[in-house]
């Protein structure tokens, strides 16, 4: 397993969200993410969990491209990994922050 | 109609409820998540593969859990089993309507050893405590990974279990049957074969389940809601038919190599087109010659 930090510095939301949202099941070649608010000053902090050791540098160019997409702030990103390819995680991350705006 | 065996264990709940009545239990921001997986440097989940919590199901008050098993075959750790029992416990002491299980798992987590089979035991205990007590606790199976092992045993001890023809219950799973005994004794990539041993048609004209629906959330919450409604009738009494009732068929069936064989035995009417019909015309015909307890005159 390897754990993974990144901060990004996002946008403020307006209005803040109020609910979390959970997306996806740990299955093999997938991933959940949980998406909780968090007041950071607009900052999103991702926090990963995976078991594939090494892709430090593809999860953040994963996490750059959403988030450049998906203007979001304050928001605590969390995931457990167990194997998913890039594609999968973006449609997760891309699933988790719709259900999330959604609910405001 | 929305599929019950595609659905994730969260997309099962938020379809068989009423709408915005579920409040989970424990829930993924809470990270209760197992501590043996984190030891062994294993992929762990925010809810432990089980979501637990209170709703509405069809205006009744129920508790419910859902075992998710996509997260390791929905198999029982320390955390999960707890999880379920603690919703069991809680069912009785807020006088609940009745428990909803929505059961998916292959039994014990092995990884969690001796904790994962006390786990699954106190599941097994807290079912047959809310019985007893007089609380309906109603099993459901119809999702990809069946309901195998300690979980199996723990799905006979509800006071109702409904099905779909896709669920699969059993003991030991087709695997575990061909590894120990090998591929003579049970082709596990048969899959005919093992949708005919294990598979919810067999299961409801052996008595094993209670009722068989189709494979939708619709079905499967109709099924569930009518079963919390009819309550609990719990007794030596009940168990004792039971028993007797088994007894009868281990003599009846106990050497018969297939089951088409028993669905024949049973006299069936449409043995041969048995694995095409739909569930209410299996329903329909299955009448006097399911396996079932004789009734116990209240």
């Amino acid at each position: 397993m390897e754990h993974l930090s990144f901060h990004f510095d996002g946008v403020p939301s307006v209005p803040p969200a109020a609910k979390s949202v959970i997306v996806g099941v740990v299955a093999s070649g997938n991933l959940e993410v949980l998406v909780e608010p968090m007041p950071a000053e607009g900052a999103c902090n991702v926090e990963i969990d995976t078991a594939s050791q090494g892709f430090g540098p593809i999860w953040e160019a994963v996490l750059r491209d959403f988030f450049e997409r998906h203007p979001v702030g304050d928001v605590r990103i969390s995931i457990n990994d167990a194997g998913a390819t890039p594609a999968t995680v973006s449609l997760r991350l891309h699933q988790a922050i719709e259900s999330f705006t959604e609910r405001r | 109609m929305r599929t019950y065996y595609e659905a994730t264990a969260r997309k099962r709940i938020e379809g068989i409820v009423d709408a915005d009545t579920f409040r989970e239990l424990l829930p993924p921001t809470e990270r209760t998540v197992s501590p043996h997986l984190k030891v062994l440097d294993l992929p762990v989940a925010f809810d432990d593969g089980v979501i637990i919590g209170s709703a509405r199901l069809q205006g009744q008050r129920i508790l419910i859990g859902a075992q998710e098993g996509g997260f390791m075959g929905g198999a029982v750790g320390e955390v999960h089993g707890a999880k379920l029992v603690g919703v069991l416990e809680r069912a009785i002491r807020h006088r609940a309507d009745g428990v909803v299980l929505l059961l998916e798992s292959g039994g014990v987590r092995l990884q969690e050893a001796n904790a994962g089979l006390i786990a699954v035991s106190e599941v097994i205990r807290a079912i047959l405590a809310a019985r007893a007590a007089g609380m309906p606790v109603i099993g459901a199976i119809g999702g990809q990974y069946g309901c195998f092992g300690g979980m199996s045993i723990a799905a006979a001890c509800c006071t109702h279990l409904v099905m779909s023809e896709e669920g699969r219950l059993g003991l030991s799973g087709p695997e575990v049957i061909e590894t120990a005994r090998g591929v003579e004794e049970f082709d596990s990539r048969d899959r005919a074969l093992v949708w005919r041993t294990t598979g919810g048609k067999h299961r409801y004209l052996l008595g094993d389940c209670d009722a068989l629906v189709e494979d939708n959330l619709e079905a499967f919450r109709d099924a569930i809601a009518q079963a919390v409604r009819a309550g609990e009738r719990f007794s030596l009494e009940t168990v004792e038919r039971e028993h007797a009732m088994l007894e009868r068929r281990l003599e009846r069936f106990g050497t018969a190599p297939d089951a088409a064989d028993i669905w024949r035995m049973l006299g069936f009417p449409e043995a041969e087109r048995l694995q095409v019909l739909p569930a209410h015309e299996l329903v329909a015909l299955a009448g006097v010659h399911r396996t079932v307890p004789s009734p116990v005159e209240s």
